[in-house]
């Protein structure tokens, strides 16, 4: 996975955040949670992984090194 | 007065904490804004969570969802978990790179280098402190909200006007408004932005772990997670709105309404089958009609609701959570960070401690249909809720403690902020910086900070039944506006000072005009249900590209100085 992939995911995250599909259910997971709220406490996870996968495959190295270098140039 | 006997006790700890922090203070106006870049990664994620999550998060989205029901969830809070981990990411370790190599400690110190204009800066500013002042005014009308139920009956003979009757001798909004910008005021001015990371992460701390236990407390109460969701509002064959189930305070637990008891009808809905659906567990939109009794005079009215939200407005409602990018706060707490490496655990976990103080909010708020009158005003649903169901004293104390934590959290990383530009971009910037010591600039920013906490008081008592919800999203979508000016500017080296100045122009003109056409804070939608953010977003974007591309292009110095990535690979 390189960061070309965590862009793509990034962007499908986007998409599948726009679940219309459940627009009009309200049956209840685990008896407790609507199906509405339970898919987008799943998106939560989902995005912390991103976040994971992110730090991950696309950290930028060369960002840290930059502002830790020592030439001032204010 | 014994819940309130526990929240003066968690407002000591704080000033306690606050009077810690004053001797970790390094004396230097440095220390004072940005701490030095001393702040981990666990203090990093509380300060920055903390802050991104005030009365909005607890007492709003807890109200939101008691009006449009769980719909709120993904609306704001699941978006959220992607758009600010991406801004953390994206926009967050760049800002905070550039504040480190060049010494910025404001967000306009980086823009008036990167555009090359000083004017730019004077432009900024008060835009930056007029959205930031009704950020300040939700937490403090919603701290107001939340303490008077919970202390109705400490002070009758005192407090003998309360916001409804049987709130009598309940601590006035004003009263806790004004203890808690004391409280707020207090270690922000000893402490600095170190008192205010380590405030933070004591109260998003405290305000995580009550609000769990407050939703245990309710569950338990509603007779188990599972009873809990046949709570809600229901609509009937006849397309009347009842509440199958009532608490009985005696019995300390739900017992079933025979008949069922009417509290509204249906008045129109996206969707044919309504029967026997709890509209407050979808996101169908469904007009509704409720009855509202006038605590007063014992008269019923009717008033008019949409439940759910439109598939348009739900979409666009994911230029909202830009607003992060361009927090002044939030700037000055991603510049403590000691290193890029601690951005990296809020980049994973802030999601998921939106998920942990949200969820349980907007289920509480759907959950409340059933049991609250829905005339109840919203910000005020999660203190009834924890009035009505939760009966011990120190336990409300304390869960109230939890809401004011998360209030204060964010009311103290702006009143530094608002202190710290004013007193770098205005005061030091004209003077010269060898104009003042450094025992000065901390004095001047301490007393602007005065200055900002005491008019955001009076415009709170002003504003005081603002709705907490609606306030912020006007809040939040200003910013949002001004997103493009922070990503062209850390991404497009084609980007301009004029293109700046107009981008800035056209959001805040375009924000202005559909502030005014919402009667100043409202709820309001264009068209077919697009929220303005958006609208004000393109104007911004369209501004930033067309004037950038018809005026000159930024020197070949400013060039180098801000996409350092180019110069390493030439």
């Amino acid at each position: 996975m390189g960061k070309r992939m965590v862009w793509f995911l990034f962007i499908l995250m986007f998409f599948l955040h726009q679940d219309f599909w459940w627009w009009d259910h309200s049956f209840l997971i685990l008896g407790f949670l609507p199906i509405g709220l339970a898919y987008h406490g799943i998106f939560s996870i989902a995005c912390a992984i991103l976040g994971w996968a992110a730090v991950r495959f696309a950290w930028p190295e060369e960002l840290e090194k930059f502002a830790e270098s020592s030439d001032q140039s204010k | 007065m014994t819940t309130l006997i526990v929240i003066a006790c968690y407002l000591c700890l704080l000033l306690t904490l606050g009077f810690f922090s004053n001797r970790l203070f390094r004396g230097t106006s440095k220390d004072y804004f940005v701490a030095s870049h001393s702040i981990g990664p666990f203090l990093l994620l509380m300060s920055v969570f903390g802050t991104t999550m005030t009365a909005f998060a607890l007492v709003g989205s807890t109200g939101k969802s008691f009006e449009r029901g769980i719909g709120t969830y993904g609306l704001m809070a699941s978006i959220s978990g992607l758009v600010h981990a991406g801004i953390f990411f994206l926009i967050g370790i760049r800002l905070w790179a550039f504040g480190k190599k060049y010494g910025y400690i404001t967000q306009i110190q980086f823009f008036r280098d990167r555009f090359d204009s000083d004017k730019l800066g004077y432009f900024l500013f008060p835009i930056l402190v007029l959205l930031v002042v009704p950020y300040l005014l939700i937490g403090i009308i919603g701290a107001g909200k939340t303490i008077e139920p919970v202390t109705a009956g400490a002070f009758p003979t005192f407090f003998t006007n309360p916001s409804a009757p049987p709130w009598l001798g309940g601590i006035p909004p004003w009263l806790t408004g004004l203890v808690v910008c004391l409280v707020v005021l207090s270690y922000v001015f000893m402490g600095g932005s170190r008192g205010a990371a380590f405030a933070n992460t004591f109260q998003t701390i405290v305000f995580m772990v009550m609000g769990v236990v407050a939703f245990i407390f309710i569950i338990n109460a509603l007779g188990g997670i599972e009873n809990a969701g046949k709570i809600p509002a229901r609509i009937t064959d006849q397309s009347a709105i009842v509440q199958d189930y009532r608490y009985d305070k005696k019995q300390a637990s739900i017992v079933a309404n025979e008949p069922p008891r009417v509290i509204g009808k249906v008045l129109s809905s996206e969707s044919d089958d309504v029967v026997n659906q709890q509209p407050h567990f979808w996101r169908e939109t469904t007009q509704v009609e409720f009855k509202k009794k006038n605590p007063k005079t014992g008269e019923l009215s009717f008033f008019e609701r949409e439940l759910g939200y439109s598939f348009i407005t739900f979409v666009t409602y994911l230029f909202i959570p830009l607003s992060v990018g361009m927090f002044p706060h939030l700037f000055q707490h991603w510049l403590t960070a000691k290193s890029a490496k601690s951005f990296r655990l809020t980049v994973i976990a802030h999601p998921l401690c939106i998920m942990v103080v949200w969820v349980p909010c907007v289920l509480v708020g759907a959950w409340a249909s059933g049991v609250l009158p829905p005339g109840i005003p919203p910000p005020a649903v999660l203190s009834a809720m924890l009035n009505l169901l939760v009966g011990d004293p120190i336990l409300i104390g304390l869960l109230t403690a939890g809401v004011l934590a998360a209030i204060m959290s964010s009311l103290d990383s702006q009143f530094l902020c608002l202190g710290t530009i004013f007193t770098n971009d205005i005061v030091v910037h004209r003077a010269g910086k060898k104009r003042y010591t450094d025992k000065q600039i901390i004095s001047i920013a301490r007393i602007f900070i005065i200055c900002i906490v005491t008019l955001t008081y009076f415009l709170a008592m002003l504003a005081k039944d603002a709705n907490v919800f609606d306030l912020a999203i006007w809040c939040f979508s200003g910013f949002s506006a001004l997103f493009p000016l922070v990503f062209a500017a850390l991404y497009w080296k084609r980007a301009t000072k004029q293109g700046a100045i107009a981008s800035i122009a056209a959001a805040v003109l375009s924000w202005l005009y559909y502030f005014h056409l919402s009667g100043y804070g409202g709820e309001y939608l264009v068209g077919p249900g697009i929220v303005p953010a958006a609208i004000c977003f393109a104007a911004a974007s369209v501004a930033m590209v067309v004037v950038s591309l018809v005026t000159d292009p930024p020197s070949p110095q400013t060039v180098a100085k801000f996409f350092p990535e180019n110069n390493s690979k030439s």
